[in-house]
């Protein structure tokens, strides 16, 4: 749709309704939107990025005032000094990395099957691969399993655990596209003496790149942001960043340094609105494509 | 269930009818050779050992006495979910459990909506503030959670806002009240995911053809009527979507209530998983893993009908 779709024609001939329709309210739309984005969403994060620009005495009941003096990256740096932000990161990222790569690529090759081999058995199957989807994990007794499994407080068993818990969103995405895509591609490297691990590997998965796309930025969302699930598996072994800022916005460090708090919310938030911010436009589609049939 | 089997893919071309290509032994192959069952393998072992047995264990565990204090576990038949019952624990969790699903599904679908109404149009301007409002969407929710006890603090920016506008001093403790603190934080989440909700609803907006729309504004009809009787009917399936994530997915909630209330005022907002975090950390594991499979029974029962009736309710619209 353009901006100026064909609906906008004179109102002389159509009824007032019409007139009305087009005129005022769509001239004042904008105005409307960006005050309500202002309020809505600019006032709470101008709260975070005004306090973590603050001194301590001045952070010490946060409001809306601009900070006399800027102090936003001394506090960055405070954070990540003393917050140990980088041992955080490097947890996270120790996670996230295996656990996503991990659930996209076991998860692309069982929807593959599940798509292309439209047997009984496979509707049973797909039932329950996806139930996970709203189905909550059974966190508790997860811990008791990764103790037995001598996986108990380890990065691999944290890794297991998100797999386990997002395999059915990506098996959901996934198998839904590959049910648009054609076969004959498949069948012409069958017929040129390609093994299915071939197949899969260099003619599926290039094809599956728009639908991998959505998954894995849904998959990262949830992953990097984790902190129940994680204080359940790794709690007091392996930090992660929520983890840690669950951790040490309750104590001593912490307490009541609402400029610190809030300088880790940035630090912490970054790198998924970075990510986002590059590949906005693939993110958005890929999601909402998913989701309305 | 949720299916996207027929998610149009228009840049992609249509597959070419079956042809009949060479000798019939070379294209009708065997499936179990180009599509062999181990590929699913993988996939299934992990969600079997992450997923399915802890599930499997909460109906072993959750009749045990296994806590923190001693090694040896035992079974004690129900005596677990007689405690929580007796002491009313379980019946509170529960009705707060449901209580902020329900507002979060529907303070959720109601922004979402709204938001994707307001922001329809493919200007340059709604462009850039869907993903304005997309933010928080991708903030952790705990980060969300404390800069909204921040906000909402008796002495925080909201009540000076409020006392500015009203010329008169406000200091209402909005996380501290034991009736509505749990609409706060409803609101609180659906705030966070308001952004995705909008997102899917502007997908289902895009579905409707443009000569309905056309068609109706000739005949007279207004904004509402059109909205009424057109658009609401066709965006039923990205309703089914949200209705059912937003509902079931709060029901999973933690992080936005830990990060507000941590479950207070005088345990008014302890969701299930709040009580269980709570539980676990005091080494009660037991209880903890009975109120797991509460958890999980709840949004096993709620699941079913949920998605039945709103699936039935496209079909009649």
């Amino acid at each position: 749709m353009t901006p100026h779709s064909p609906a906008r024609r004179p109102a002389s001939s159509m009824t007032g309704s019409v007139a009305r329709d087009a005129s005022f309210p769509t001239r004042l739309q904008p105005f409307a939107a960006t005050a309500l984005a202002l309020v809505v969403i600019g006032i709470p994060l101008w709260l975070v990025v005004a306090t973590a620009g603050k001194s301590r005495g001045e952070a010490l009941i946060p409001d809306l005032t601009p900070p006399t003096h800027w102090h936003l990256l001394e506090n960055l740096g405070e954070v990540w000094s003393e917050g140990e932000v980088p041992a955080a990161f490097f947890g996270s990222l120790l996670v996230v990395v295996p656990a996503v790569i991990g659930v996209l690529i076991f998860g692309s090759m069982a929807s593959w099957i599940l798509a292309r081999r439209a047997t009984r058995l496979n509707a049973v199957l797909y039932a329950l691969a996806i139930s996970g989807i709203i189905l909550p994990p059974a966190v508790v007794t997860v811990v008791l399993l990764l103790r037995q499994l001598g996986l108990a407080g380890s990065a691999v068993g944290m890794i297991g655990v998100y797999m386990g818990i997002y395999m059915s969103t990506v098996i959901f995405f996934v198998t839904g596209f590959v049910r648009t895509i054609p076969t004959s591609l498949e069948e012409a490297a069958q017929i040129d003496g390609a093994g299915p691990v071939r197949v899969f590997f260099h003619v599926v998965l290039p094809l599956l790149r728009p639908v991998l796309a959505t998954a894995t930025i849904l998959v990262c969302l949830y992953v990097w942001n984790d902190v129940f699930y994680a204080f359940f598996v790794v709690g007091g072994r392996l930090d992660t960043l929520p983890l840690n800022l669950f951790r040490v916005a309750g104590a001593g460090l912490y307490l009541n340094n609402w400029h610190l708090i809030f300088a880790y919310v940035i630090l912490m938030s970054l790198p998924l609105v970075v990510v986002f911010a590059v590949a906005q436009r693939k993110i958005i589609s890929g999601i909402t494509s998913g989701a309305v049939k | 269930m949720l299916t996207a089997t027929d998610t149009p893919v228009p840049d992609r071309p249509l597959a070419p009818p079956p042809a009949p290509r060479g000798p019939a032994g070379r294209t009708r192959r065997k499936p179990d050779r180009t599509h062999p069952m181990w590929f699913m393998a993988p996939a299934f072992a992990i969600l079997l050992v992450f997923f399915f047995l802890p599930t499997a264990f909460n109906f072993v565990y959750a009749f045990t006495d296994w806590s923190g204090f001693k090694s040896a576990i035992r079974p004690v038949g129900f005596d677990n979910f007689a405690d929580l019952a007796s002491s009313g624990t379980l019946f509170s969790a529960l009705r707060i459990t449901v209580v902020y699903a329900v507002l979060v599904a529907v303070f959720q679908n109601l922004f979402g909506l709204g938001l994707a109404l307001l922001l329809e149009r493919d200007t340059w301007v709604n462009r850039t503030l869907r993903v304005f409002f997309l933010i928080p969407v991708l903030m952790s929710a705990l980060a969300v959670g404390y800069i909204f006890q921040a906000l909402l603090k008796p002495e925080g920016s909201l009540n000076q806002v409020l006392s500015q506008v009203f010329r008169h001093h406000i200091d209402y403790a909005w996380l501290g009240d034991t009736r509505w603190t749990i609409v706060v934080v409803a609101l609180v989440h659906a705030w966070k995911w308001m952004g995705l909700s909008m997102l899917i609803y502007l997908a289902g907006l895009k579905t409707i053809p443009e000569e309905i729309m056309e068609a109706s504004r000739i005949d007279g009809a207004s904004r509402w009527h059109a909205f009424r009787r057109l658009r609401f009917p066709l965006l039923a399936p990205a309703i089914t979507f949200n209705v059912a994530t937003a509902l079931l997915g709060s029901m999973n909630g933690f992080d936005v209530v830990q990060a507000t209330t941590g479950g207070g005022p005088a345990r008014t907002t302890e969701i299930l998983n709040i009580f269980i975090y709570r539980t676990f950390g005091q080494g009660l594991f037991a209880q903890a893993t009975t109120m797991s499979l509460v958890l999980f029974l709840l949004v096993s029962l709620m699941a079913f009908p949920v998605i039945r009736i709103l699936r039935k309710r496209e079909e009649i619209l």
